[in-house]
């Protein structure tokens, strides 16, 4: 019995290309757009976690303040840190290295090309606990960090748009008020999690940052890696009990300063973008429920317009449940053919969008399982029905039917 | 249900058939008790106004419907008692449909529409093929097998009709005035066909028509007027 109605099914498919081809469209459209949410939105996922894990899943970030670090330093008026600060979060045991940072957006002038980008004062434990690798040249002498010398180190992006092709090792550049002689270049590490350029920068001393660049001592941020094989749970706890004896934080008051360990802020980047794939996910089910109700309409539709043809089947002898099993078929082939479309097209667009924006393309084999058992459980339920409205017509009166 | 290829019971018998849409005050009437009885192998014509009750009588006969009382008997087996399925069923194996609107389904070759009832069967493919051909090759369409009902005159289509009623061997063949949207050129061609099928191969036949011409193909013409049977005779220059 299935077979003739796969058969049956299938003749009337043929007869019917074009209603064939729009009742599907629906489900081709729902399928697809699932699939390429999804596809994109994992490839966004992995991306941000592959760049959260360039910067060193041992990373630890002080800030003062309380409140999630935002770009340009603390917002809130809890006091800077010094730079003894962080000598004495180094001199703490399992701490690897602690790079106290200020950064400032300055202009960076080299002969006549310039550019605003952003000049961080630390010190070589900047380039240790950031992960970074010198293409050329050397990191900061003891010396010159101490004194505050006018030494620079450039990353990939400032070296290419200030000095282009050209050797820029012993060239000065001027930051601002800073006259600086070029030491060191960066190995590019490209765009980071947050969408920003993380090449676009120049490292200098602190010390000098703070006479020349920034007017003061303050110190927004402490970089901290935690040495191998160190918990960095560990390590934070160390840090905050340690701060909060600095700063003579009284014990029942709150921290005026947060340590974050990379893992909560992959943990809350990742998340998010999780968030963002199940809604554009969930928009996109939407729209296969709608290619569903599409379907629905055709058949109801089409089983008036064919209640000629099904007065002629049930007058030769056809059972009630073999119309009603033709119809599902027909609901079900048209469905699950819409799904496969589907899968190659969002696959494609999924692989296209990957290109365009840069991300890896990671089709998930479950979602496109998940996708198309929908789209055909899509049309086993909304084709029943009409395909039962069909099948229970009198027979009389759907041959007198014009 | 006893075949209808049983030697004792007549192929049909009504026995006090009546047919009542509706209840009470607004009950229509549209057969007012029917016998009627129909051996095996009759060529019967049934004439009658519009509204006599003969197009309720040959649904009945189709087991399409069902009386409201009396009883209707193919063969011998009581089809007021049967369920929808099982009048389904003696359809699909006993009975042969030909309308006056040939009722083919469209954008379907000729061999396809020939094979449908096979389909229901659930014959294989191979045997299917080969009995619609030789269905199509009696009613000598045997070179149009791939066409479509709108590449096919009126008259083609007609034996396209008569084809997939007949590939099933029926044991009754129901033609409701299968010459009713044909000239008469082509309406005598049919019933030449109807006729040699009745005369050689002993298929019974009852057919609507309003025409006595083609009535007088027949062996035997009903009348029908306001739900009885009024004339039941030879046809006069019949078989």
């Amino acid at each position: 019995m299935f077979r003739n109605a796969l058969l049956l099914a299938l003749r009337e498919i043929r007869r019917n290309v074009l209603r064939s081809a729009l009742t599907t469209l629906g489900i081709v459209i729902g399928v697809a757009a699932v699939i390429t949410m999804v596809t994109i939105g994992n490839g966004a996922t992995a991306q941000v976690t592959a760049d959260i894990a360039s910067l060193g899943t041992n990373l630890l970030q002080v800030r003062p303040g309380q409140g999630f670090p935002g770009h340009g330093g603390s917002r809130s008026s809890a006091p800077p840190f010094e730079v003894k600060d962080a000598d004495a979060i180094a001199d703490l045991s399992g701490v690897a290295a602690a790079a106290p940072t200020a950064s400032q957006s300055v202009q960076a002038i080299y002969g006549n090309l310039n550019r605003t980008t952003t000049v961080t004062g630390s010190s070589n434990a900047f380039l240790v606990t950031r992960n970074w690798r010198l293409e050329a040249g050397r990191s900061f002498g003891e010396g010159e960090v101490r004194a505050g010398k006018s030494v620079c180190i450039v990353g990939a992006t400032v070296r290419k748009e200030l000095f282009g092709g050209q050797n820029p090792l012993g060239e000065n550049i001027r930051l601002g008020k800073l006259a600086c002689e070029v030491i060191g270049i960066l190995s590019p590490k490209g765009q980071s999690g947050f969408g920003t350029d993380q090449d676009d920068f120049v490292l200098v001393p602190l010390r000098a940052f703070q006479r020349r660049i920034a007017g003061n001592t303050a110190v927004r941020l402490i970089f901290v890696s935690a040495g191998d094989g160190v918990a960095t749970e560990k390590v934070k706890a160390d840090i905050e009990r340690l701060m909060r004896e600095r700063r003579r934080i009284a014990g029942n008051l709150e921290d005026d300063f947060n340590v974050r360990d990379m893992q909560e802020i992959v943990g809350a980047l990742t998340g998010t973008t999780r968030v963002l794939t199940a809604l554009l996910g969930a928009v996109a089910a939407v729209s296969l429920l709608v290619g569903g109700i599409g379907i629905m309409n055709i058949m109801l539709v089409s089983v008036t317009e064919r209640t000629r043809e099904i007065g002629i089947r049930l007058a030769i002898g056809a059972l009630e449940r073999e119309v009603l099993m033709q119809f599902l078929v027909e609901a079900s082939v048209l469905s699950s053919f819409g799904g496969l479309a589907g899968i190659a097209l969002g696959l494609g667009a999924a692989a296209g969008g990957a290109r365009l924006l840069e991300v890896p393309f990671l089709p998930d084999p479950g979602i496109v399982v998940l996708a198309f058992g929908f789209s055909t459980a899509v049309g086993l339920v909304f084709g029943f029905f009409p395909a039962r409205r069909a099948a229970r017509l009198d027979p009389i009166e759907a041959l007198r039917h014009e | 249900m006893t075949a209808p290829g049983g030697a004792h019971p007549p192929l049909v018998a009504l026995d006090g058939v009546t047919r009542v849409y509706g209840a009470g005050h607004v009950a229509m009437w549209a057969l007012h008790g029917i016998d009627l009885t129909i051996g095996r192998g009759e060529f019967i014509a049934v004439m009658g106004p519009s509204g006599s009750g003969k197009s309720t009588c040959m649904n009945i006969l189709g087991c399409l419907d069902t009386p409201t009382g009396g009883t209707y008997r193919f063969g011998g087996a009581d089809v007021g008692a049967l369920s929808r399925d099982q009048r389904a069923r003696l359809r699909r194996h006993y009975l042969g449909f030909v309308f006056q609107g040939f009722n083919l389904l469209s954008r379907t070759t000729a061999l396809e529409n020939v094979e449908l009832p096979l389909i229901y069967r659930g014959m294989s493919a191979n045997r299917r093929h080969a009995r619609a051909r030789r269905a199509l090759e009696a009613v000598g369409l045997e070179g149009w097998a791939h066409h479509t009902p709108a590449e096919l005159s009126g008259g083609q289509q007609q034996r396209v009709a008569i084809a997939r009623a007949i590939v099933t061997e029926p044991a009754l063949l129901l033609a409701d005035e299968p010459t009713g949207n044909l000239d008469s050129a082509r309406g005598h061609e049919i019933m030449e066909l109807l006729t040699g099928f009745n005369r050689e191969q002993g298929l019974t036949i009852v057919m609507v028509t309003h025409e006595s011409d083609i009535a007088a193909y027949a062996g035997r013409v009903i009348h029908f007027r306001d739900g009885r049977v009024t004339d039941d005779a030879p046809a006069h220059g019949g078989a």
